[in-house]
């Protein structure tokens, strides 16, 4: 199982009930569970969303949209029902935290949707695991089926004449899913394809009605908010980026794990003492700030905080929270060819240049490693990566296309140490594949 | 559950052919349990068998086109058969850090199959799978669901013996 | 909606608000370039080479999803966005084959044009392309993975355009692909509109791939003469050693009545024309009973002094004449005016498919309803007949209707044909129930089997403004005029009687029937054709085709001359009847029929001359001669021989010298019509009348129109390819026709489905192939 990690700087909000085995639904309720959504339930609509701009909770998928302004978007008035959608297809590398959501506090998503559809007058709220996280689809039923059983979903929850349905929703393995609109496809039962934009999820969204579509990290954040008071919430973190985050430090770290921290706190600070620096006695050579889709940061750019205007303003993105960290030892271009290969395995293929790009990248970043480039080459990679940014069908030809320009703009001269026949400076004593028995 | 009667004309358990017939029913729209149900079915069947596309096509009453238009979508749903366990090795940035590829390496040694692979006993399949959600636990594979994480090759080793046990037992998944 | 002024490229356009901006900017002639965007089809945005900048939105958007807003300032084209689609092609061109020179799709590729306008020139790809072998779909459908752009236009054709959902995408990202629905193969129409639709050749048919370069060939668009839809396709052709040969059928050519469909009738089932065991030379039968080949002279002289002894010696009402479906109204014309003056008989008939003349009876002046009209159509009603499968062009109108302009289509059928799923009511009712079904929409609440359905369907139709009726053959003489009588009662009606062949309508609308004339004039009431034919017009209905037969049963029939039509296998007539009757039989092939004959002349097809046809919705359209095949003769060129070789006055029958007779100016001679058209050019340069020849169908024209009101449309119109709908009405107004009951009713529907073409579909080897390969396939669905 997935434990968070802790370290004096963390402020557990979030991860207020984690390790408290509040999977059980008494536990829950002990640990002040839907209090949150009784207090939501006699502030009404307007009220709720007036609470959720306070709180300045700005989107933990990874865009950082205001949450409160999201949701003011749903008209009040709709011919087709409305819904509230937990995207809990948590896959963006580098990126572990909603798991430990499900896993820990599972009734915290529920009372999350249970106001969500308050706010908005919804009446079905779904929650969408990716597949492979099984066991936590068989945790987040039961505590649905505790959740009915106790009267806060179902026919006239909390004693109110409100009806709430709340079905948990799987995926089978995509990437793309994670986009919003591809999420709802997915969950409409085709393939995981986005939609075209206008008309937003707020307006026509799921089954063409008015869709509140949230990250889980979003949503499990809200009974907290109603639970310590938005004003607080937002004095947590900074200007603009109000609460914590769950930030997952992976790769070269001494202490690797999943913290929660104010938003805003500095991400060299995050790295040397909160997970205990680059082991070995190596050097920090690049960190990515916030999953694999952000271009890379070198060590003399780390004094920031990490709050998603100030990484802005240093040239990468906060993203989904996942910090990976590398030391000297890693080659850049097999850094960047594995990043690249991961984006075109996950290209749901629809536009041009998402489709073509990311395998052309793939194939050319192979044979750049592998030595067999020439200097035109670099320059190629970095003409296709600049041509599909913006000019993509959904943001995963950007999440392609921005972390290998920044590849190729601040390590071009260990991209040149590949050319010409002279191959991975870092593998040149690599084994060879394996032989097949 | 497992006392359900058996359903006439199901290719499924009577206990998943019942969740099925429930799944339909919690949506708006009965197709919003495609996905779900494929992947049911796989975990039952094996794989997304041509009797599988058929039968959930049926239920929901779609085309196989369109069941087989979704089904090569998703990269957990395979139309061709794992071994018993299905051993998914991630290697990506933040595993590959950590000696993803080296655990791969050492999976494919071991078992003696390459990637995408089934041992000649069915015991194990073998596939480089991309991120799983293990970032902060890396190197980390999944075998079917269950996670293995901060993984060396010495406690893969033991990973890969304890289902060898399980299969020899006649354990289930 | 309210119009909407913006800025394109400094331009002020004014368009309804919503319009997409692509749409705005092409109906000002700015042409914004896309693959995936189609007119009438969903959008996809997948493409990305509409990007245009539109002022104050940070990144570039795309035109076919953009709608035109009030002070939207556009530029469609910069170096910006020049660079933004020369990227996307490059990046296409990445994974695509550079197999243009054998590509089928080389020279009319919209990859290549695209190529040649934003000069992706330098080939910066260096690594392996993705390669997938190619599949072969069904008969007529190739699939080239590698070519394939993912535009996506033949998944949407096949679904929103042809209700028909057989192709899909598989896999994803790089590896998507195109995939018929039977995994390795098609079960579809086989229509062919994924192909046409293609922007590159990665689908291809099996009847053109690899057989010429687009630039080869000629193209002559022309009436398909398949069923009586008149479809217009476009013939491709290029010389052969015996002629001009039709390698390919598309619809290029979107100004026909079918907008953007063909069926594979019209796209491919072109191929009968080509076929080796096509008649080349005059047969004639010897002593002992084998045909011989002989000359156009000999077979010719000997055919008219038979016909000309047999009327001399037992009168005209020996002589029987069978016309054809398929033939122009030119020739439909000539044929029953030659029997009328030169052989002195009204035994005269044809295959009918539909009873016209009930139908123009009952209609009595009110306006049928053109093919066009469809397209404009609030509410149509549908009874009988399977339009999906006798009447695709139909078909596709009123999918189209229901999909993109809200058309409410009402259906009652005695089957549960596929438009149904586009019905916004139908109604089931037994196969003898479409009589009182119109009792029953008339008012009669016991003439049909009351239910809620039947109920609401009634109540549904009669709330309609403005309605279609189209109706199959199904309803027949006094049931027609019930129907035609009920329709008068709604508001705003049209009608439309569904037959079955490319000229079906014409052949009625010409007369070939043994009482009535052209424009459905009783042979009792004749007196303008007396006026016009001389006092040799016989005043007494002749025989009809059944009694033809019987007649010869008896050795009453001396002589049967028989034009395109197959009686025998289509009647299953007993051969031996004509043991006795001398018969001349012209047609493409050896049919049932041909084969007793003592002269057979081998003729033409639709493709291979010119005049007029009328669909059955009456639409007259000009044909173009596309095709021709050394050997075979024009219908109109051997009735008009044979009469010359009868000794008739020609110029009596084709009045080709009368004064004021104005000529095609080229247009009949077709594909090959370079030389005529400069002859006609310096002709008229010099003031002299053009001068035609007795074999120029165009000659008889002005005499069809002077006799039948109805084909009176302006001829100009007509002669450069627009369609004409004919004037409502019997030719006079006035004239009663004897109705139901006082006729035979002799209508034999065809029954052809999608794949079959009577007679001449069985000389296709597309149909063959696609009814070939379908078979096991339609034992198991049943």
């Amino acid at each position: 199982m997935a434990t968070l990690t802790t370290h004096p700087d963390c402020v557990p909000l979030v991860s207020y009930r984690f390790g408290k085995g509040a999977t059980n639904i008494d536990k829950y309720l002990e640990l002040d569970g839907y209090k949150s959504a009784r207090k939501a339930l006699e502030l009404g609509p307007d009220a709720i969303i007036a609470e959720m701009k306070t709180s300045s909770l700005r989107g933990r998928g990874g865009a950082g949209f205001p949450t409160g302004m999201k949701w003011s978007f749903v008209p009040k008035q709709s011919a087709r029902p409305k819904y509230v959608l937990v995207n809990g297809d948590e896959s963006e590398p580098g990126t572990c935290k909603d798991r430990l959501i499900f896993e820990h506090d599972p009734h915290s998503v529920i009372e999350g949707v249970i106001i969500a559809a308050l706010a908005i007058q919804a009446k079905m709220g779904f929650i969408y695991l990716r597949g492979e996280y099984r066991y936590l689809i068989e945790i987040m039923e039961k505590a649905v089926a505790d959740a009915y059983a106790k009267g806060f979903l179902g026919k006239k929850i909390l004693g109110s004449d409100i009806d709430l349905d709340v079905v948990v929703q799987t995926g089978a393995g995509a990437y793309e899913v994670g986009e919003e609109s591809a999420l709802m496809e997915s969950l409409e039962g085709k393939r995981g394809v986005p939609r075209i934009r206008p008309p937003f999820p707020a307006v026509v969204g799921l089954y063409g009605g008015p869709t509140i579509i949230n990250n889980a990290e979003t949503i499990a954040t809200v009974p907290h908010i109603f639970r310590i008071g938005a004003a607080e919430y937002a004095k947590l973190g900074t200007e603009r980026n109000g609460g914590t985050r769950l930030f997952c430090l992976s790769g070269h770290l001494v202490r690797p794990g999943v913290y929660e921290l104010p938003m805003g706190y500095n991400l060299k600070k995050m790295i040397y003492e909160v997970g205990g620096g680059i082991p070995n006695g190596k050097k920090l050579k690049a960190v990515v700030p916030g999953g694999s889709s952000t271009p890379v940061l070198l060590p003399e750019e780390i004094d920031i905080g990490m709050d998603f205007d100030q990484v802005g303003k240093a040239g990468s993105m906060l993203g989904s929270g996942g910090v990976v960290v590398l030391d000297e030892t890693v080659c850049m271009v097999e850094f960047a060819l594995r990043t690249m290969k991961f984006y075109q395995h996950e290209s749901c293929g629809w536009c041009i240049p998402c489709r073509e790009g990311t395998d052309w990248l793939k194939k050319s970043l192979t044979r750049l490693h592998e030595g067999g480039a020439v200097d035109k080459d670099i320059d190629n990679i970095r003409y296709l990566a600049e041509n599909m940014l913006g000019r993509t069908f959904c943001p995963l030809g950007d999440a392609a296309a921005m972390p290998t320009i920044a590849f190729v703009k601040k390590f071009r001269k260990e991209f040149e140490d590949h050319l010409e026949g002279r191959g991975c400076p870092y593998h040149r004593a690599a084994q060879p594949e394996p032989a097949l028995v | 559950m497992s006392t359900q009667p058996a359903q006439p004309g199901t290719i499924f358990s009577p206990t998943l052919a019942a969740r099925f017939d429930r799944l339909v029913t919690l949506y708006p729209v009965k197709r919003s349990a495609l996905v779900p149900m494929l992947l049911y079915a796989q975990d039952e069947i094996g794989y997304v068998s041509d009797a599988v596309i058929a039968e959930v096509a049926a239920r929901i009453g779609i085309t196989e086109l369109d069941v087989r238009n979704v089904v090569s979508y998703y990269s957990l749903l395979r139309t061709k058969p794992a071994g018993k366990y299905h051993v998914q090795v991630c290697t990506n940035i933040s595993c590959m850090l950590r000696g993803g590829n080296e655990i791969l390496d050492h999976c494919k040694k071991k078992l003696g199959i390459p990637n995408k692979g089934v041992t000649p006993d069915g015991v194990f399949s073998l596939e480089e799978v991309e991120c799983i959600g293990a970032c902060s636990w890396g190197p980390a594979a999944q075998v079917n669901y269950a996670f293995h994480e901060n993984l060396t090759p010495e406690s893969m080793d033991q990973v890969l013996a304890d289902y060898r046990a399980k299969a020899q037992n006649g354990g289930g998944k | 909606m309210a119009d909407v002024t913006f800025t394109v490229d400094g331009k002020k356009l004014t368009a309804p608000a919503g319009t997409l901006l692509i749409e705005a900017c092409r109906a000002h002639g700015i042409e914004i370039p896309a693959f995936c965007y189609y007119p009438g089809l969903s959008l996809q945005a997948a493409c990305r080479m509409c990007v245009v900048r539109i002022e104050k939105v940070p990144k570039l958007q795309t035109a076919c999803t953009t709608p035109v807003a009030e002070g939207m300032v556009v530029t469609t084209e910069s170096p910006e966005i020049a660079q933004a689609r020369k990227a996307t092609i490059e990046l296409l061109l990445g994974n695509h084959p550079l197999d243009c020179p054998v590509c089928d799709a080389g020279g009319e590729c919209e990859l290549q044009d695209m190529t040649f306008k934003y000069g992706a020139h330098e080939s910066k790809f260096a690594d392996i392309k993705n390669h997938r072998d190619e599949q072969q779909w069904s008969p007529v459908v190739f699939f080239d993975r590698p070519r394939c752009i993912l535009c996506y236009r033949c998944v949407r054709v096949c679904g929103e355009g042809m209700d028909v959902w057989a192709l899909g995408i598989q896999n994803r990202g790089s590896g998507s692909v195109i995939a018929p629905n039977q995994q390795d193969h098609l079960d579809c129409e086989e229509c062919g509109m994924c192909i046409d639709i293609c922007p590159v050749g990665a689908l291809t048919s099996g009847a053109y791939r690899y057989k010429t370069r687009p630039w080869e060939m000629s193209h002559v668009g022309t009436v398909c003469t398949h069923c009586a839809d008149g479809c217009k396709t476009t013939l491709g052709v290029r010389r052969a050693s015996d002629g001009m040969e039709i390698v390919r059928g598309d619809n290029r050519d979107k100004s026909g009545i079918n907008g953007d469909f063909l069926c594979i009738k019209g796209r491919y089932a072109f191929d009968f024309a080509n076929r080796d065991d096509r008649l080349t030379k005059p047969l004639l039968r010897q002593p002992n009973g084998e045909f011989k080949p002989v000359p156009w002279d000999e077979a010719i002289e000997f055919a008219g002094k038979r016909l000309r002894e047999i009327r001399d010696s037992r009168g005209g009402s020996s002589i029987g004449v069978i016309g054809s479906n398929r033939t122009t109204n030119e020739e439909a014309y000539l044929l029953q005016k030659f029997a009328r003056t030169v052989l002195g008989t009204n035994n005269i008939d044809h295959h009918r498919t539909a009873d016209y003349p009930a139908f123009a009876a009952a209609l009595a002046g009110i306006s049928d309803a053109s093919l066009r009209d469809f397209a404009s159509a609030k509410a149509v009603l549908l009874l009988g007949n399977d339009p999906t499968e006798q009447h695709p062009g139909l078909a596709w109108q009123l999918r189209t209707g229901v999909r993109l302009r809200g058309l409410h289509l009402y259906v009652a059928n005695h089957q549960n044909i596929k438009l149904r799923r586009q019905a916004a009511a139908f109604l089931q009712i037994r196969e003898g129930d479409y009589a009182p079904l119109i009792a029953y929409l008339a008012g009669n609440d016991s003439a049909l089997d009351g239910n809620g359905e039947a109920k609401a369907f009634r109540e549904a139709i009669r709330a309609e403004e403005s309605l279609l009726i189209v109706f199959g053959a199904e309803f027949r003489g006094r049931d027609i005029e019930a129907l035609v009588q009920f329709g008068s009662s709604l508001p705003s009606v049209k009608f439309a009687c569904l037959g079955d062949y490319a000229n079906s309508r014409g052949a009625a609308d010409m007369g070939l029937y043994p009482d009535l004339l052209p424009g459905y004039i009783p042979i009792t009431a004749s007196a303008q054709f007396a006026q016009e034919y001389g006092p040799s017009l016989p005043s007494q209905p002749g025989l009809d085709l059944l009694q033809m037969f019987d007649a010869a049963r008896r050795g009453e029939l001396a002589a049967l001359y028989i034009v395109g039509s197959n009686p025998v296998a289509r009647y299953n007539l007993d051969p031996a009847a004509l043991r006795n009757t001398f018969i001349i039989a012209q047609d493409l092939f050896l049919t049932e029929t041909a084969r007793l004959a003592d002269v057979v002349f081998p003729a033409a097809n639709l493709y291979e001359k010119s005049g007029t046809v009328t669909n059955t919705f009456g639409d007259l359209q000009l044909v173009r001669k596309a095709a021709d095949r050394a050997g075979a003769r024009t219908d109109f060129e051997l009735i008009v021989r044979l009469a010359a070789a009868m000794g008739a006055n020609v110029k009596q029958l084709v009045p080709f010298e009368h004064r004021g007779v104005r000529a095609d100016m080229g247009q009949a001679r077709g594909a090959q019509s370079g030389e005529a058209d400069r002859h006609g050019v310096w002709l008229a340069a010099h003031h002299l009348e053009p001068k035609l020849s007795p074999f120029d169908p165009f000659a008889i024209l002005d005499e069809m129109q002077r006799l039948i009101p109805a084909y009176n449309v302006p001829r100009l119109d007509l002669l450069v390819g627009n369609d004409q709908h004919s004037r409502s009405g019997p030719a006079s107004g006035l004239v009663q026709i004897q109705t139901a009951a006082a006729r035979r009713d002799l209508v034999l529907p065809s029954s052809d489905t999608l794949f079959t073409s009577g007679t001449l579909g069985r000389y296709s080897s597309t149909l063959s192939s696609v009814l070939e390969s379908r078979e096991p396939a339609e034992t198991a669905a049943d």
